[in-house]
């Protein structure tokens, strides 16, 4: 029996995640305004000392957009679970990491994407000098796919459990430790006019890490998940 | 036990068991189904037809006994595509219509040669509602938009778990047509049913989860 191509089932499926969402396109939007309002009370919590916000933007951007992440990502397997979706992608005749990893990249560029868009936005909010503003980006670049695929395994991992929202937010933030001080330590650095490439390569190792294996381990824990 | 030697079974079960939690759900089971044959499974509520339909799929592993596919040991993902599963839940998204729902089914199943989307929906009963969303139409219609997965994609061995559910009286009727045509084909099937109703006439080989 001939299997259908491989291309045509990797757009298959990007496509219908992408239609989906665009369908819901309010769910879309709750991540951004949830990111715009937390980076607004900073200034109003500190106060608006331009020195102050300046040294804390880079941080309070990144930390911002990481939780608003959070927020999506408890939904990135479970309509696929409780509708059958996942079932009959797991049967189909392809790799099944593969079709995962084209689910994580359709949730990524429908959570995380927006939230790079209006980065500039929130930084600029809090003066963040537009030298750093340029590694801001870069950084969330190779940080936010990192934080879908790390965060896509813990989905998996929870998925047979009910209203895992707050489990996989302890269970993920943890995680998230090493990508913040690398993101923000890049960020820092082009501040105060430093080399900041390594924590940026540093980034990116993780991230070609991630892409390879986190697939992977997804497939794992979601056919474990569905045999039960 | 009496396939032919020439051509051995599509799918062959010797004392299959299945527990959980140390319980036992079923079995011991011994079954073979052919090239052209319709199965049906029955059984009482909870005398585990869901769960052997979920094993044949290779969504839930073997505990104990042994089952083959086209003669090889059953194993890895070798019959994926081969088999076309349709559980409880029917695996459809509710803001997509039967026609998106078609097509990512055919993106990751391949298509049967000869038959348009198109065609494959008016056949089953949904035509005018083809790019309605799921979530609109009515039970038996959500049924349908699944099942038409049964004439556009190339499987052999077909499992159905209560295909019946929710159809009217003229659906029932196009299942037993469409299974009729998969047997003249060489295809085989399974086909679970709680046993108060039996609407596959004269099913020809029967499937009893209960001694």
């Amino acid at each position: 029996m001939s299997r259908p191509p491989l291309a045509a089932a990797c757009a298959a499926v990007l496509r219908r995640d992408l239609v989906l969402a665009w369908r819901r396109r309010g769910d879309i939007a709750m991540p951004v305004l949830y990111a715009l309002i937390v980076a607004t009370l900073f200034p109003f919590a500190l106060g608006p000392e331009e020195a102050l916000l300046q040294r804390i933007a880079g941080g309070v951007v990144l930390v911002t957009v990481l939780l608003a992440m959070l927020l999506a990502l408890d939904a990135m397997f479970r309509g696929d679970i409780e509708d059958g979706s996942l079932e009959q992608l797991v049967l189909a005749p392809q790799p099944l990491a593969l079709m995962l990893g084209m689910k994580i990249l359709a949730h990524w560029i429908t959570t995380a994407l927006p939230l790079i868009v209006i980065a500039p936005l929130l930084a600029g909010m809090l003066h963040l000098p537009g030298a750093a503003m340029s590694v801001l980006l870069l950084a969330l670049l190779l940080a936010t796919p990192l934080l879908s695929l790390l965060g896509a395994i813990l989905v998996a991992l929870t998925a047979g459990t009910r209203r895992s929202g707050m489990l996989l937010a302890l269970m993920l933030l943890p995680l998230c430790v090493p990508v913040v001080i690398f993101a923000a330590g890049a960020v820092s650095a082009a501040q105060q006019g430093l080399p900041w490439l390594a924590p940026v390569a540093w980034l990116g190792a993780a991230l070609a890490m991630a892409l390879v294996l986190a697939p992977l381990a997804c497939a794992a824990a979601l056919r474990i998940a569905l045999d039960a | 036990m009496t396939a032919p030697p020439a051509r051995p079974a599509l799918l062959q079960a010797r004392a299959l068991a299945f527990r959980r939690q140390d319980e036992p759900v079923f079995g011991p089971l011994d079954f073979s189904v052919g090239a052209g044959e319709i199965a049906l499974v029955e059984g009482d509520n909870g005398s585990g037809k869901t769960t052997l339909l979920r094993i044949l799929a290779g969504l839930l592993h073997v505990d104990e006994g042994e089952l083959s596919w086209r003669g090889e040991p059953w194993q890895g993902d070798a019959h994926l595509g081969d088999i076309l599963f349709l559980g409880h839940h029917l695996g459809l998204k509710g803001d997509l219509s039967p026609r998106e729902n078609l097509a990512v089914a055919a993106g990751l199943y391949g298509r049967r040669d000869g038959l348009a989307p198109a065609d494959a929906l008016r056949q089953i009963g949904l035509a005018g509602y083809e790019d309605e969303p799921v979530r609109r139409l009515s039970a038996g219609q959500k049924k349908r938009a699944a099942l038409v997965r049964l004439l556009l994609l190339p499987a052999t061995l077909w499992l159905l778990d209560e295909p019946y559910a929710n159809l009217d009286r003229s659906g029932i009727e196009m299942v037993n047509g469409l299974l009729a045509q998969h047997a003249a084909r060489g295809g085989a099937a399974l086909v679970t049913s709680h046993g108060a109703v039996s609407f596959l006439d004269g099913a020809p080989r029967r499937i009893r989860m209960h001694a």
